[in-house]
């Protein structure tokens, strides 16, 4: 382990490692942006979340470049890192118990409670581009659809 | 940081030096940075344990579609806060050119790229100021949401509670940033650093700035792009 820690102390990096890297995290943020755009108005439900997948998978290259050389951790020593990042691996357990519990709890709802399921499926009709006279009647019908929606996804 | 200490030897835990090999200020920046991050997590995963509880959701691109000085109904979807993003990314590669001038001890460098660095931060701010007056001018705030789910159903409040609450935590961090940045340019003027023989503070500050930095790659991917 004290191996390796030897080497990293000694390449600090230089002006290019920021030029380079600045590079990476602005290619990564506009392959992101297209990914993006190509997703507006796609109906296609499986290839929209392996979209969204790609663009996680982006998001994490791009933490990955910010942490490792422009907060150096990359050159730290590894017992430093390791106090850092061991820590950090809590998020996975933390994401996949979270959201599994959210999706189950979704598709409880959608079996066992038929308003919830009705609620979600009725459509609004669209307030066509309300302009600022409106702003005030807006945010009142709005208000009531929002507390409308709270005491039934309360029990 | 001390990237000249002689060699490490095998026994890093033997006593006698620090088996980090940092300074205490940044390792505990290190670690405040930690538990922050657990913070962020924690808003980023509730917002995502209620956004996949719930059957249907607004669409990002309809509702964060304006400009500013654009004309009223503009569609315009990803452009402000791309440009938004460029701005905190360029902050943070100024950020890194004063950390390294300040290794280096050149003062005019660290004062050039912290202006910089605050500039890049008052004009983050002075974005989300704008797109945060925007959407309150449209009907959205806590507790208030006008725009309809993807499918044309009703939504409920859950969605601007999240996007105000996580992306007012992250402004307030990156206006602290500013602040401390601020700080550190006063410091850097009034040759503090240069009395003390090292910039080491500004490399706290420059993590901090970081971080601040990586957040937004997150918020920005879970509130704008997915």
């Amino acid at each position: 382990m004290s191996h390796t820690a030897e080497h990293e102390v000694h390449h600090d990096g230089g002006t290019k490692e920021i030029v380079k890297v600045t590079i990476i995290l602005s290619v990564l943020t506009i392959i992101e942006l297209i990914l993006g755009f190509w997703m507006i108005g796609m109906t296609s439900e499986g290839l929209r979340l392996a979209i969204k997948g790609s663009i996680v998978i982006l998001m994490l290259a791009k933490a990955f470049y910010i942490v490792a050389y422009f907060m150096h951790l990359k050159h730290e020593l590894k017992n430093l890192i390791m106090t850092i990042v061991v820590p950090l691996a809590l998020f996975i357990w933390f994401i996949t118990a979270f959201l599994t519990d959210g999706n189950s709890f979704r598709n409880l709802r959608n079996t066992y409670d038929p308003h919830f399921k009705e609620q979600s499926t009725i459509k609004v009709e669209k307030k066509e581009a309300p302009k600022h006279e409106e702003k005030h009647d807006q945010k009142h019908d709005t208000k009531h659809e929002g507390y409308l929606d709270e005491p039934r996804t309360t029990h | 940081m001390s990237t000249t200490t002689t060699a490490t030897t095998p026994k890093l835990w033997s006593g006698g030096k620090s088996p980090f090999n940092v300074e205490y200020g940044k390792l505990m920046m290190w670690y405040f940075l930690m538990s922050d991050a657990f913070t962020f997590g924690a808003f980023l995963i509730s917002y995502g344990t209620i956004r996949f509880s719930t059957n249907g959701w607004p669409d990002p691109n309809v509702v964060f579609k304006s400009f500013p000085f654009a004309p009223e109904g503009v569609n315009a979807p990803l452009v402000f806060v791309s440009i938004m993003t460029f701005i905190l990314i360029i902050s943070s590669v100024t950020m890194v050119l004063a950390v390294k001038a300040g290794q280096n001890m050149d003062k005019k460098g660290v004062t050039t790229n912290l202006i910089w660095t605050i500039i890049g931060g008052i004009a983050f701010l002075s974005c989300q100021a704008w797109e945060w007056n925007h959407l309150h001018h449209e009907g959205a705030w806590w507790g208030m949401n006008p725009f309809l789910n993807a499918d044309g159903t009703a939504s409920s409040t859950n969605f601007t509670n999240y996007f105000f609450t996580i992306t007012g935590f992250h402004g307030f961090h990156v206006f602290s940033g500013v602040i401390i940045n601020i700080v550190m340019l006063i410091m850097t003027l009034m040759d503090k650093f240069e009395q003390r023989g090292h910039y080491l503070m500004i490399e706290k500050a420059g993590l901090y700035w970081h971080f601040v930095d990586l957040v937004w790659v997150f918020v920005f991917t879970c509130f704008y792009l997915i």
